[in-house]
């Protein structure tokens, strides 16, 4: 954890109303998720209890407790993907990345799978989203190309 | 032709369908005397990348399905005819689905650069605020937009003007706007669309509705999984600034406003407007008991007014045009237009502006092609999660809140999923019921709780294993939810599961009764199966099983192995032969 960039960030917020969501959000930015450490810190400087801020992150869905990989696929999950074959994508995605049992991250820490709810470019139905790159209209057996472009 | 300048579609549908490198090949291939910009989505989203070419005499001709061998011939001023999609000179095969649109909303949409303030000027942009800050009494806006017969776009379709005046006659020296900019019902985009391809006209209304109620501070509260319009926005508002149609003093009058982007972090529940304004507060999103309504005592305790992107992108226009320009449009009690975002199983999906009363079978056969391949229509699902889906005999009725309440659906934000015989309807109902458990903040127990015992029939139903009182226990419970439920989100979470029941029994007796899932989606249903005299061993199928299941060598049959198969179906979609089986 770095308690300096950390701090940096609370004291941007100092004074501010509402800040705790903004806080979570930057710090996880710079962190790349939101550890035990981090919530302590956070709580002890902005005399916000820890019980309320690991509410508020376990609460909305950008949170996370636990580090990604290098490279974040998201698999919209949205209606339009849904009825258009989303779920075959999953379980390819699942079966290319050979994920730990219960865990979706790769033993090797290069890529995170995750399900989303919609990422709004429901006229290329089946989407996926690696990294910033948005793919559409994608097609099971072309993933694994897609995949290798990524270190 | 001559042409003398192309603009490049890039919002987010056209930039997943690789815009990007198409504006920097024509940035490399075209001659000085073309001007090449940017602009952001027209609505032909199933046509993306997309261009629009301007001749010599200033008219417009788009053209889509573009790939980069196309960029050549933009270079040669000779654009690929067979591509022309819509055209002011020509007969074009889009022409005809844009003139029977009327856009307001969208009036700018993929006409202007969304990060250029100019272009959004030189189009009206500012000159209603304008007109508000130096000629109207702030009750005389207020009854403006309550004459248009505007209401809100969000869903719950409330009077705009009426909510204005809730807020303004609060008593308070400190009121708060706020904009709902957290789009967050699967299969629905028209939002993202308007905050990427026109910021300034969400800005302008809110600067109206800021004066109109007395308000100095606004928010705009928006999906952190839309970046491309949070950038947008942002850009937009330091623009306004810096010419003064925000910040201190507009136009030389004493109003003031200050506008900022808060990003929401993932909470579909915070759609509801109690639960938006504690999530601005910093606070997990949970809604609140109403009255008191934010109109009285909202972010911060204090008289706050909430509407969504799509109402705002609505008021610079009506200032402008006059309420009974606006009221013109639509039927009964639904005034003016809705912006619809088309997906599913249908040719043309994208995004269409049409008169409030147009048919369903209008939009979906006429304007938008019909459906993918030809196949028949089964649903359309309006409304998102709290909608329903409604089926053929009624896709005459009407697009208009009332007409589509009484058929089982809601209007929501404008969502329409269109679906084909390859959708089973059970699996939709399961799909929306699982969507709304999971968002459901908890507070209240039957939607807590409830939601999930009814997913769990659900799930029982589409692995045959359920039996006939278990049709009678999902309505029952259904009832419970919405009597028990605080906010629109539980109140509506067994709409999907009301709605299917009613109008496709037939689909959850099948499963239940004969064990078998009709549209072969429910995969404990169904099985698939080589048949090895048929199968011409083209691999094909094994290339495309995800979890590789399939075995066999080139020319040889293959074969399934049963214990691998997930029954997804990919491989029955895919053989050329009608080799493989499913029963």
């Amino acid at each position: 954890m770095n308690k300096e960039k950390i701090l940096k960030i609370i004291q941007k917020y100092e004074g501010k109303k509402g800040s705790a969501i903004p806080i979570l959000q930057e710090v996880q930015e710079s962190e790349g998720y939101i550890s035990k450490d981090a919530i302590r810190y956070i709580s002890d400087h902005r005399a916000i209890p820890s019980a309320e801020l690991y509410g508020i992150v376990t609460f909305y869905s950008m949170f996370r407790l636990k580090p990604e990989g290098r490279h974040t696929i998201r698999v919209c999950k949205g209606t339009a993907c849904h009825v258009s074959g989303a779920d075959n994508i999953s379980s390819m995605l699942q079966t290319l990345l050979d994920l730990p049992t219960g865990e979706n991250t790769t033993d090797d820490g290069r890529f995170t799978l995750l399900e989303v709810a919609c990422l709004g470019c429901c006229s290329l139905a089946p989407a996926i989203m690696i990294d910033d790159d948005t793919y559409g209209k994608v097609e099971s057996d072309k993933l694994e190309k897609i995949l290798a472009k990524y270190e | 032709m001559t042409i003398k300048e192309i603009k490049v579609g890039m919002a987010s549908c056209g930039l997943a369908a690789g815009a990007e490198s198409i504006y920097t090949a024509l940035q490399d291939a075209l001659p000085k005397e073309i001007k090449l910009s940017k602009t952001a989505c027209i609505g032909f989203c199933y046509a993306e990348p997309m261009v629009e070419v301007i001749d010599e005499e200033g008219k417009s001709h788009h053209y889509g399905y573009l790939q980069l061998r196309d960029v050549s011939a933009f270079a040669k001023n000779e654009p690929p005819e067979k591509k022309l999609l819509l055209s002011q000179v020509h007969d074009a095969p889009g022409n005809k689905k844009l003139a029977r649109q009327v856009k307001i909303a969208t009036r700018n949409s993929g006409l202007i650069d969304p990060d250029k303030i100019d272009e959004y000027v030189a189009r009206d942009g500012y000159e209603a605020l304008k007109k508000v800050c130096t000629q109207m009494e702030a009750q005389a806006v207020i009854d403006e937009i309550k004459k248009s017969g505007l209401r809100g776009r969000g869903g719950a379709g409330f009077s705009t003007g009426l909510k204005w005046q809730f807020a303004k006659d609060a008593p308070g020296d400190k009121k708060y706007i706020i904009c709902n900019a957290d789009e967050g019902d699967p299969g629905a985009f028209m939002d993202r669309n308007l905050l990427e391809s026109d910021p300034h006209s969400i800005l302008e209304g809110m600067a109206i509705c800021a004066f109109a109620i007395g308000a100095d501070e606004a928010y705009i509260y928006c999906r952190a999984e839309y970046p491309l319009a949070v950038r947008r926005l942002n850009k937009a508002i330091s623009d306004a600034m810096e010419k003064g149609y925000l910040g201190e003093n507009i136009f030389g009058s004493d109003f003031s406003l200050h506008i900022r982007v808060k990003l929401g972090a993932g909470a579909f529940v915070c759609g509801e407007e109690t639960a938006l304004i504690a999530s601005i507060e910093g606070l997990r999103g949970m809604p609140r008991l109403r009255p008191p309504f934010p109109a009285q005592s909202g972010l911060w305790g204090k008289p706050t007014n909430n509407n969504n992107v799509e109402t705002y992108a609505n008021i610079a226009w009506i200032i402008n045009h006059g309420a009974e320009a606006y009221a013109s449009y639509g039927i009964g009690k639904s005034r003016g237009t809705k912006v619809f975002a088309l997906a599913g199983k249908i040719k043309e999906s994208g995004l269409i502006e049409v008169p409030m009363g147009t048919t369903l079978r209008e939009i979906i056969f006429d304007i938008a092609g019909g459906i993918k391949d030809d196949r028949p229509f089964k649903a359309v699902q309006l409304g998102g999660p709290s909608g329903g889906c409604v089926p053929e005999e009624l896709l005459d009725t009407p697009v208009d809140y009332e007409s589509i309440t009484k058929i089982g659906a809601i209007m929501g934000s404008g969502g329409m999923v269109v679906m084909d015989d390859t959708t089973c309807m059970v699996n939709i109902a399961s799909f929306f019921l699982n969507f709304t458990q999971n968002e459901s903040c908890g507070k209240c127990t039957f939607c807590r709780i409830g939601s999930k015992r009814m997913l769990e029939i659900l799930l029982k139903i589409q692995a045959g294993k359920a039996v006939l009182d278990d049709i009678e226990k999902l309505e029952e419970l259904a009832e419970q939810i919405i009597a028990s439920s605080l906010c629109g989100l539980g109140k509506s979470a067994p709409n999907p599961v009301l709605s299917t029941l009613c109008y496709f029994k037939d689909e959850y007796l099948a499963h239940i009764e004969e064990k078998k899932c009709p549209a072969f989606v429910c995969r404990d249903l169904v099985d698939y199966k080589i048949d090895e005299e048929a199968c011409t061993g083209c691999t094909l199928c094994a290339l495309k099983c995800p979890v590789k299941a399939i075995e066999g060598s080139l020319k040889k049959p293959h074969r399934i192995d049963q214990d691998l198969c997930i029954s997804c179906g990919v491989c029955y979609e895919v053989c050329r032969f009608n080799a493989v089986n499913r029963k």
